[in-house]
């Protein structure tokens, strides 16, 4: 029956459960990355129906092990669970857990049965249950704890079916008490329970444990919990590990009951025999190694193609328009401006492609976790953590969701340091320019006839950015305190192969993310800047004609030739160009021009802008001739030698400079949030700016 | 009999031991969830090349330590 509010139903598990798998599945391409507000917690929804009648919004929790998060990611799920006037309280948990890991699943299960949410238990993962010889009387476990149980095989979608018509009926919350509260603590967690008119001893008991995870919660309420837990000696570590202990006494007892047969450890040979080799002293680095080079290189030789058929596509519809259109500034900022603000958005979707799907390839098959597990000694050497690996890794791709993905680090000091570092990791907005600068001045040639010598450049620059985050992390090392300490306590999972469903899905909404998020600001910078390259104080533009006239009486110009001079002194009179060449005098020494500078000053909003700034300042003033990007720039000549404005000098201090430069806003506002004041983005601002300016001084006063 | 406080650090790969408590009262709470729970066994499984982290196994799941966090174990074999 449809009802006028549609039911919410929360996913929650322990990583590695198989819960975005049964996401997918359930909600199809039906997804949404929202926020939860107030924190910034990514929330994943999705749609589904459950039946004819019946739809349902899914909300996707992040993998935890109880409801005592560990970082502040987790905090969310405890939040979600205990305010139940919160906008985002479910009406049924579906709990997915491994059926080859059950013991570890049931932890959160027993919890949320004594918070008394209505539950139904997923049992995953029932091909490898089924290898590893175990068997389970599921007749039995529903019955022990009072709660449904379906049988699902988040994979194939085995159990789908049957799940979605048990959520569509009406769930009753399991009577089973599973933790009971200890004489000792009653009185004060019956005075909680009262006061906040809760439904549930455990709720009150929570509330106690961690005040500081209800965000919902006032600040006069976590001091009136604060104050009687003093008054009545309630000491939550203590009691924590105490419930944790009555809680697996309870599941081992269920599962005594239920297992008929034990899982046996031959189905998890051969991935101790893969771990053999992944975690080898020697074969372990290496084959890291050789993962890294395969995504550099297939980055750049896959992504190349479609990359230059967007470009080259986006030119020639640009030029189709102009030629279409009659004059006027609409039509020119439509077809100058905005079209190849677009074409510099799409023309990213290749790489992040590539890039997030063998990263989404090394997380679904367990690799990432071997990651951690081989780099952490050295990462900790730099003051970082082995789980820094993850999000420096994603810095490759984009800083943005890599900074986010730092919360998963449980040290603030390991997560300071790899945010402040994170951006130093060069994001695929670097790649288009190095990419158009390395084609530029390195020779398409064979190393061996194999490793092409632009590749390897390009590899040697993301070493450098590399190099730049971790020796920089070395030395916040000894400048930030620790406030705690850091562990590693992390699961291994068992290798599997990938599901390529959840590549794709994967996929899909990074992409989404970046043209809509990064989109927006990149599209902005391209037609501000349009606008301050055609318009500039109206009586210096309007002398143009008159101006180039006197210049060019004696030259005998062409008609086409008199119109392109015009257009190069309109630029150089215009906003930008007067912007550019205010700045001449401090990037001169860098061997830049104020074209250049134009390029470096859009960039600040997103360095990503550089290709498309230079093809429209490039663009200005040569409308009749459609080439590319690359042909502009290879063309573009330096008045003051009569050569060609990018040599090797120019280009290589260029690429220094956007290795090293924080030139990206929206990571800015990222790095704000995720640290709570403007002192750390500042800081980094400054600091990469500054190294940026001195590497690229160095590397361009050296070579010319 | 002398009683030597022994962890899970001083384990030698292919080893078991029985969980007998934990030394660090703020990692026990988290070492619990994971299952590292008094009186279960644990195996130790391998190192880390370079020696530090360590993967261990405790129940029926593969995890990994780092040897402060396992010196904090202490067991019994």
């Amino acid at each position: 029956m449809s009802t006028g509010r549609k039911m919410k139903i929360a996913l929650t598990g322990k990583p590695n459960s198989g819960k975005s798998s049964l996401f997918n599945q359930l909600t199809g391409l039906n997804q949404k990355i929202g926020n939860f507000p107030g924190i910034t917690v990514d929330k994943k929804t999705g749609q589904t129906s459950l039946d004819e009648n019946t739809s349902a919004e899914i909300l996707d929790l992040p993998g935890i092990y109880s409801l005592y998060p560990r970082s502040l990611d987790e905090r969310i799920v405890v939040e979600v669970f205990s305010n139940n006037k919160g906008a985002h309280f479910p009406d049924k948990v579906v709990l997915v857990a491994d059926a080859t890991n059950l013991k570890n699943c049931m932890l959160l299960l027993t919890q949320l049965i004594d918070l008394g949410l209505p539950t139904v238990l997923a049992l995953n993962m029932l091909d490898l249950a089924a290898k590893s010889g175990l068997s389970i009387d599921i007749k039995k476990l529903a019955a022990l704890l009072d709660v449904p149980v379906v049988l699902i095989n988040a994979r194939n979608g085995q159990g789908i079916s049957e799940l979605k018509k048990l959520l569509a009926r009406p769930l009753k919350s399991s009577q089973k008490k599973i933790f009971p509260i200890s004489d000792e603590v009653k009185p004060v967690v019956e005075l909680v329970r009262d006061h906040f008119k809760l439904t549930t001893d455990y709720e009150a008991f929570q509330y106690l444990q961690q005040p500081e995870s209800f965000i919902f919660l006032s600040n006069t309420d976590k001091e009136f919990i604060q104050s009687v837990a003093y008054k009545h000696q309630f000491f939550p570590a203590k009691y924590q590990g105490a419930e944790t202990i009555q809680r697996y006494e309870f599941i081992q007892s269920v599962l005594n009951k239920v297992i008929l047969k034990a899982a046996g450890h031959e189905w998890k040979k051969l991935s101790k025999q893969i771990d053999r080799v992944l975690t080898h002293k020697i074969f372990g680095y290496l084959i890291f190694f050789v993962v890294l080079f395969l995504i550099f290189q297939s980055i750049f030789a896959l992504a190349q193609i479609p990359m230059d058929a967007i470009d080259s596509g986006f030119a020639s519809f640009s030029q189709y328009l102009t030629k279409l259109f009659p004059e006027g500034p609409l039509f020119e900022l439509i077809a100058q401006g905005i079209i190849p603000g677009i074409g510099g958005i799409l023309i990213f979707i290749p790489q992040i492609t590539i890039l997030f799907a063998f990263i989404s390839i090394l997380e679904e098959t367990g690799y990432m976790a071997r990651v951690v597990f081989l780099m952490d000694k050295i990462m900790r050497k730099f003051g970082l953590s082995g789980k820094s690996v993850v999000p420096l890794m994603s810095g490759w791709a984009c800083a943005i969701p890599a900074i986010m993905a730092t919360r998963t680090i449980e040290n603030w000091k390991d997560r300071l340091i790899t945010i402040f570092v994170t951006p130093f990791m060069s994001c695929s907005a670097r790649l288009p320019v190095f990419t158009i600068l390395v084609a530029l001045i390195i020779p398409d040639t064979k190393l061996f006839g194999f490793f092409g010598f632009q590749g390897l450049v390009l590899m040697g620059l993301y070493l450098m950015g590399f190099l730049a985050a971790i020796l920089s992390a070395w030395v916040m090392k000894f400048i930030i305190q620790a406030k705690e300490r850091s562990y590693l306590i992390m699961e291994m999972p068992t290798y599997r192969m990938p599901k390529w469903s959840n590549v794709g899905y994967n996929i899909v909404e990074k992409t989404k993310t970046f043209v809509f998020e990064a989109g927006k600001v990149i599209l902005a910078v391209s037609i501000i800047l349009w606008v301050l390259a055609s318009y500039g104080p109206s009586d210096e533009m309007n002398k143009a004609r008159e101006v180039v006239q006197a210049q060019s009486t004696n030259l005998r110009l062409t008609a086409e030739g008199f119109e392109h001079r015009v257009a190069a002194y309109k630029l150089e009179h215009s906003y930008a160009g007067k912007i550019g060449k205010t700045l001449e005098p401090v990037i001169k020494p860098l061997g830049y021009d104020w074209k250049i500078g134009i390029a470096l000053l859009t960039s600040f909003a997103a360095r990503e802008v550089f290709v498309g700034t230079i093809a429209t300042i490039y663009s200005i003033g040569n409308t009749d001739d459609p080439t590319t990007i690359m042909s502009k720039l290879k063309s573009e000549i330096n008045p003051e030698t009569g050569g060609p404005r990018f040599t090797v000098p120019v280009g290589l201090s260029l690429l220094v400079f956007y290795t090293f430069a924080m030139q990206c806003i929206s990571t800015l506002a990222i790095v704000k949030r995720e640290t709570k004041s403007w002192k750390w983005p500042l800081i980094q601002l400054a600091y990469m700016t500054g190294l940026a300016y001195l590497s690229a001084l160095i590397v361009y006063q050296t070579l010319s | 009999m002398e009683w030597s406080q022994k962890t899970v650090a001083d384990m030698i790969p292919g080893e078991t031991g029985i969980i007998l408590g934990f030394l660090d009262d703020h990692l026990s709470s988290k070492l619990l969830e994971m299952g590292f729970l008094p009186g279960t066994s644990v195996m130790f499984n391998f190192r880390a090349p370079l020696g530090d982290p360590i993967c261990v196994s405790v129940s029926g799941f593969d995890l990994s330590l780092r040897i402060d966090e396992a010196s904090t174990i202490s067991i019994l074999n």
